[in-house]
C-alpha cells in the first residue's frame, strides 16, 4: 500500500477524532438523570440521581459516577467492563442488558433513565440479585465425560466443522439475561423445576459434544424440566453474545427428547435391542476426523 | 468476641480464576478437603478478559517448536531475571496441562487435521498459542468452574479475606466477610494458596476490574512473606484511549498478528525506527516480510509491532511525548489498511477479531475495518509476587502457596502474552498439589481468636468514624492518578520519592475514610478495605522501583535509560522487617544449570 494513502487515511482519521473530543467539550455539562432501585426485599423505591455525563459514557459509568459522588453504599456487581464477564446485567428503561454495554447515546436522555435490578430473581440488595438458583442448577446436570482418547499420546481429533456449532454455545458468559426473560422463571418462578435457557444452552453444549458419550436426554426431560419451554424466543432475543439459544440449543434437544421418550417405532426398537441401542449419541456428530 | 462463621479446611484457596481453580482441583485429588473463596461470582474472574490464547509447545501447527524454544523465548522476554527452575517445569509442564482442558470438555480452535490450532504471539518464536477465537480465557475459566463444581469443592462466592492468621510460624487460617451480608467468616486451615491475581487498580488507566487491589500481595507481605520483582509492571501498549469512560479497556495484541500496524499521526509507522539488538536477528526490517510474516510465511521474520510488549509501549509513549500522538494522547493501530493486501479484508477482520470489532463498534463508534484505533499502553500484568519455591510454589512462610499471577518467577522483567494462561495452569496445579501434601504433614490448624477479633474491629472501623469524613473514592482515586502520574511506565528517582511521600500521607487520609449504610453489600465499604491493599501494593512497587537503577523489561527510568549487567545478577526482594518498616534486599539469582545454559545459547 502506497504509505501517501494510509498517511492520508490517519490523518483524516486524526481530524475525525479531533472533532469527536471537541463535540463531548460541549456536552460536558450536560446532565441527565438515572432512576435506581434502591433498596432491599424488604423494602425499597426508585430514587432519582442526576448526574454529569460525557460522551462515550455507558450506563456502568453512570452508575459508578453515583456511587462515588452521591450514594456510596449503591451496591452493583460488574468486573470487566467489556462485555466478557457477565456480571452487571440489569434492567435498563425496561430492557434486560449489561450496562457496560449499553452506551448513554442509545437513551433518551431528556427522561430519567431507569436501572432496575433483574426481576427474575430474589433481591439482595438496590441491584444486585440473588442468582445463586442457576449455579445450583449447573449441578443438575450431569458433567462432561468425553469418549476414550483417539490417539496413543491421550489426545483427540475433532474437526473445525464438528466444533463450530459448541463453540456458538461455549460463547455464553453467564450473565443469565435470558433466565431473567423467560417468563416459566420471571412470572412463575419455576427455578427449581425448570433450569432455564442458560442451563439449556450448557446441556446442549455437553449433548453436542464431539468427544461427550453420556446421554441426558432422559433429564432434560424429567429433570430439567425441558418441557416448560414454549418457545416464545425472548431469551435469544436479549442475548449480548447473540447466542441462537433457542433454534440451535433447545429446538433440536427438545426434539431428541421427542424422539426418546414419544416415538413409537422407536421404543418397538429399544424393546427389542436392548435399552442401549438408539441412545442418539452418534447421529449428533460425535464422530471426529479419523486418523 | 466477634460473632464468625466458622469453616474448617485442610486446603483454603483464596481466588477463583484459573490458578485458584487449578489449585482447588488439584488439592481436592489429592484428597485434601478444599474452600474456595472467591471474590466476585464463580466465573468471573479475571481470567474471562484474556484473549490471545495458552503459550504450550504442543508443535501442532509447527513441529520445530519444543519445550526448550520456550523455555529460551520465556527467559529472553523475561531478560535473565525469572526463576529458571520456574521457566523450565513452565514450558515441559504446559502442553500436559492443556491437553488435559481438552479431556475436561475445552473446545480450542482446530488444525485442518483435528488437533488443537496454535496461533504466533509476541515474543515467541513459533505459533504456540492454544486458542478460541479471542475468548480464550473465557473458555478456560468455564472449563475449570465446570469441573470444580463436580468436585468436592465448598465455594462461597462473594467473600473477601483481609487477614491471614499464623500460628507457631506458619499457617493457620484466614479472616474474611461475605459482601451480601457482611458477616465475618473464620477459616481454620492447615495450608492457605494465594491465587488472587493482581495490582493494576493502583494506577488509573487499567485494564484490570476493581478486584485487582493487591490483596494476596498484601495478605501475603502482612503475614511476612517475602515478595520480589515488585518493580516490573506490564503496561500493555494498546488499550482503548477514547473515548474516556473506556480508556485503559484492552485491545488484544491479535490484532497486530492479523497484520495491524502502529503509526503516529504524521503517519509514519514508527516501530521501525528502533528495534532492540538481541532481536534484531528476528526482526523482519521492511513492511513487505512483516506482512508475509502475519500471513504465515515459516520463513519471514515477524513485523517490529511483534516486538515484546514492554518496547512496543515505550515507543508509543516517546511518539506522543515528543508530540506525534493521536488527538487523544496514544498512537494509531490500523487493521484496515490490509484492505489493500486482501480481497476480503473487511469480513477477514470481522472473522478473525470478532470482540475488537464490536468493541469499538459498540463503545467508540468506530468501524475497525474502515479506519484505524486510537491506543495507548494500559496497566496490565504485574510480573513481580510473592517469592516462591520453584517446584512447590510455596512462600517464605511455611504453608502459604502462591500461583498466577500473584506469584513471583515466571516471568522475570516482562511477561511474554498467552504465558499467563498456562502458568496459571501448570503452577496452579503445582500449588494445589503441593499445598494438600503440606497440609497432609500437619495437625490440626489451631486459630487465634483474639487476632481475629482484632481484625475484624479494624475491618469495620470506616463506620465508626465520623459520618462526614472523606470517602474512600476519592482518596483511591487520587492513589491511582499519583502511582500513574509517577510511578507509571517512565520512571525517574526524585518522582518515585514523591510518590513514597505521598503515599505517607495518602495513608494519613485512608485512616480516616468513613463510609455511610450497614454492612450489607456496600461497596463503599469494600473499597475502604480493598484501599489498605492498594496503599501496600504501592508503596512495594515504588521502593522496588527506586532500588532498581537501570531499564530492563516492564521498569524504564528516564536517569538509568540503559540495561546494566550487574543488576542483571539480583532480584529485587521485599519484606517486612521486625519493626515494621518496609525492608529492600537485593536476592542473588542461584546459578543457572549447565543443561539450561545450553538450551539458551542453543535458541540465541
Amino acid at each position: 500500500m502506497a504509505t501517501e494513502t494510509l498517511a492520508r487515511n490517519v490523518v483524516e482519521s486524526g481530524q475525525r477524532a479531533a472533532a469527536r473530543s471537541n463535540t463531548s467539550a460541549g456536552t460536558e455539562t450536560r446532565t441527565a438523570t438515572f432512576r435506581v432501585w434502591r433498596g432491599t426485599a424488604a423494602q425499597g423505591q426508585l430514587t432519582d440521581y442526576p448526574t454529569k455525563v460525557s460522551e462515550g459514557m455507558v450506563v456502568l459509568d453512570a452508575i459508578h459516577q453515583i456511587q462515588a459522588e452521591q450514594a456510596t453504599d449503591l451496591a452493583v456487581r460488574w468486573n470487566c467492563k467489556a462485555g466478557k464477564c457477565g456480571s452487571c446485567s440489569a434492567e435498563i428503561n425496561g430492557m434486560p442488558r449489561l450496562m457496560c454495554m449499553t452506551r448513554l447515546s442509545e437513551l433518551d436522555l431528556s427522561e430519567p433513565i431507569t436501572v432496575e435490578p433483574m426481576r427474575a430473581f430474589p433481591l439482595v440488595k438496590d441491584l444486585v440479585t440473588d442468582v445463586s438458583s442457576n449455579f445450583r442448577a449447573k449441578k443438575r446436570i450431569r458433567k462432561f465425560t468425553p469418549r476414550p482418547p483417539d490417539a496413543p499420546d491421550g489426545t483427540w481429533r475433532m474437526s473445525q466443522y464438528d466444533v463450530d456449532r459448541v463453540q456458538e454455545f461455549r460463547k455464553c458468559i453467564e450473565c443469565f439475561l435470558c433466565q431473567n426473560v423467560c417468563h416459566v422463571l420471571r412470572d412463575h418462578q419455576l427455578h427449581e423445576q425448570f433450569v432455564g435457557p442458560r442451563l439449556l444452552v450448557h446441556a446442549a453444549q455437553l449433548e453436542m459434544h464431539p468427544l461427550d458419550i453420556l446421554d441426558r436426554r432422559d433429564e432434560l426431560k424429567d429433570v430439567d424440566g425441558i418441557g416448560y419451554c414454549n418457545i416464545t424466543k425472548c431469551c435469544t432475543k436479549v442475548c449480548p453474545e447473540h447466542i441462537t439459544i433457542t433454534d440451535n440449543a433447545i429446538i433440536p434437544l427438545k426434539e431428541r427428547v421427542v424422539d426418546r421418550h414419544f416415538d413409537p417405532l422407536g421404543k418397538l426398537v429399544r424393546l427389542i435391542r436392548g435399552k442401549r441401542a438408539g441412545s442418539g449419541k452418534r447421529e449428533m456428530g460425535s464422530g471426529g476426523v479419523a486418523q | 468476641m466477634a460473632e464468625f462463621q466458622r469453616h474448617e479446611h485442610d486446603v483454603l484457596v483464596i481466588g477463583a480464576g484459573g490458578a485458584g481453580l487449578r489449585a482447588a482441583i488439584e488439592a481436592s485429588h489429592a484428597g485434601a478437603s478444599v474452600g474456595l473463596v472467591c471474590k466476585s461470582l464463580l466465573g468471573k474472574a479475571h481470567t474471562v478478559m484474556a484473549e490471545g490464547g495458552v503459550a504450550a509447545a504442543l508443535a501442532n501447527v509447527d513441529d520445530r517448536d519444543n519445550w526448550k524454544v520456550h523455555f529460551a523465548d520465556t527467559m529472553r522476554g523475561g531478560q535473565y531475571l525469572n526463576n529458571w527452575r520456574m521457566a523450565e517445569l513452565h514450558a515441559r509442564e504446559a502442553p500436559d496441562r492443556v491437553r488435559e482442558l481438552e479431556a475436561w470438555g475445552a473446545v480450542f480452535d482446530r488444525t485442518p487435521d483435528g488437533r488443537i490450532l496454535q496461533r504466533n504471539f509476541g515474543g515467541h518464536k513459533y505459533p504456540r498459542l492454544a486458542h478460541v477465537g479471542d475468548r480464550t480465557g473465557l473458555e478456560m475459566i468455564r472449563t475449570l468452574q465446570d469441573y470444580a463444581v463436580n468436585q468436592p469443592i465448598d465455594v462461597y462466592m462473594e467473600c473477601t479475606v483481609v487477614s491471614l492468621l499464623k500460628e507457631d510460624g506458619r499457617i493457620a487460617g484466614a479472616v474474611g466477610y461475605d459482601r451480601e451480608r457482611g458477616r465475618f467468616k473464620l477459616f481454620a486451615a492447615k495450608a492457605i494458596v494465594l491465587a488472587t491475581g493482581g495490582i493494576g487498580r493502583a494506577f488509573s488507566v487499567t485494564s484490570n476490574s476493581w478486584e485487582y487491589t493487591g490483596d494476596g500481595h498484601a495478605l501475603a507481605y502482612n503475614a511476612g512473606a517475602a515478595l520480589q520483582d515488585m518493580e516490573f509492571v506490564q503496561f500493555h501498549p494498546t488499550g482503548m484511549v477514547w473515548p474516556p469512560s473506556v480508556r485503559g479497556i484492552l485491545v488484544t495484541e491479535g490484532v497486530r498478528g492479523e497484520g495491524g500496524i502502529l503509526v503516529n499521526r504524521e503517519g509514519r509507522r514508527f516501530m521501525f525506527d528502533d528495534i532492540p539488538e538481541n532481536y534484531r536477528n528476528q526482526t523482519a526490517d521492511n513492511e513487505e516480510e512483516g506482512w508475509r510474516y502475519t500471513q504465515g510465511d515459516k520463513n519471514s521474520r515477524r513485523p517490529p509491532e511483534l516486538l515484546t510488549r514492554d518496547h512496543v509501549a515505550r515507543a508509543i509513549i516517546k511518539e506522543v511525548r515528543e508530540g506525534r500522538g493521536s488527538p487523544h494522547g496514544g498512537v494509531f493501530l490500523d487493521i484496515s489498511w490490509i484492505r489493500a493486501k486482501l480481497p476480503n479484508a473487511e469480513e477477514h477482520i470481522k472473522k478473525k477479531l470478532p470482540s475488537m470489532y464490536h468493541q469499538f463498534k459498540q463503545l467508540a463508534d468506530i468501524d475497525i475495518t474502515k479506519e484505524p484505533m486510537e491506543v495507548g499502553p494500559t496497566t496490565h500484568y504485574v510480573m513481580g509476587g510473592v517469592r516462591v519455591d520453584g517446584d512447590t510454589q510455596m512462600s517464605t512462610v511455611p504453608g502459604l502457596f502462591a500461583a498466577g499471577e500473584v506469584g513471583a518467577g515466571l516471568h522475570g522483567a516482562n511477561r511474554l502474552g498467552g504465558n499467563s494462561l498456562s502458568d496459571l495452569l501448570v503452577f496452579g496445579m503445582r500449588a494445589g498439589k503441593y499445598a494438600a501434601e503440606f497440609a497432609a504433614r500437619q495437625g490440626n490448624a489451631r486459630v487465634d481468636a483474639q487476632q481475629a477479633d482484632a481484625v475484624v474491629k479494624s475491618a469495620l472501623e470506616p463506620f465508626n468514624r465520623s459520618s462526614n469524613g472523606e470517602g474512600p473514592y476519592q482518596v483511591e482515586h487520587e492513589l491511582q492518578s499519583m502511582m500513574q502520574e509517577l510511578v507509571g511506565i517512565v520512571r525517574r528517582d526524585e518522582e518515585i520519592r514523591k510518590a513514597i511521600d505521598q503515599l505517607k500521607l495518602l495513608r494519613a487520609r485512608a485512616a480516616k475514610v468513613s463510609v455511610t449504610g450497614n454492612r450489607e453489600y456496600n461497596p463503599g465499604w469494600h473499597t475502604a478495605l480493598d484501599l489498605q491493599n492498594l496503599l501496600t501494593v504501592s508503596e512495594i512497587i515504588a521502593r522496588a522501583a527506586l532500588e532498581r537503577k537501570e531499564s530492563r523489561g516492564g521498569h524504564f527510568r528516564d536517569d538509568f535509560p540503559e540495561k546494566d549487567p550487574p543488576h542483571g545478577k539480583f532480584n529485587i526482594v521485599i519484606k517486612r522487617g521486625a519493626n515494621g518498616e518496609m525492608q529492600v534486599i537485593r536476592e542473588p539469582i542461584p546459578e543457572m544449570p549447565d543443561n539450561l545454559k545450553r538450551i539458551i545459547e542453543e535458541n540465541k
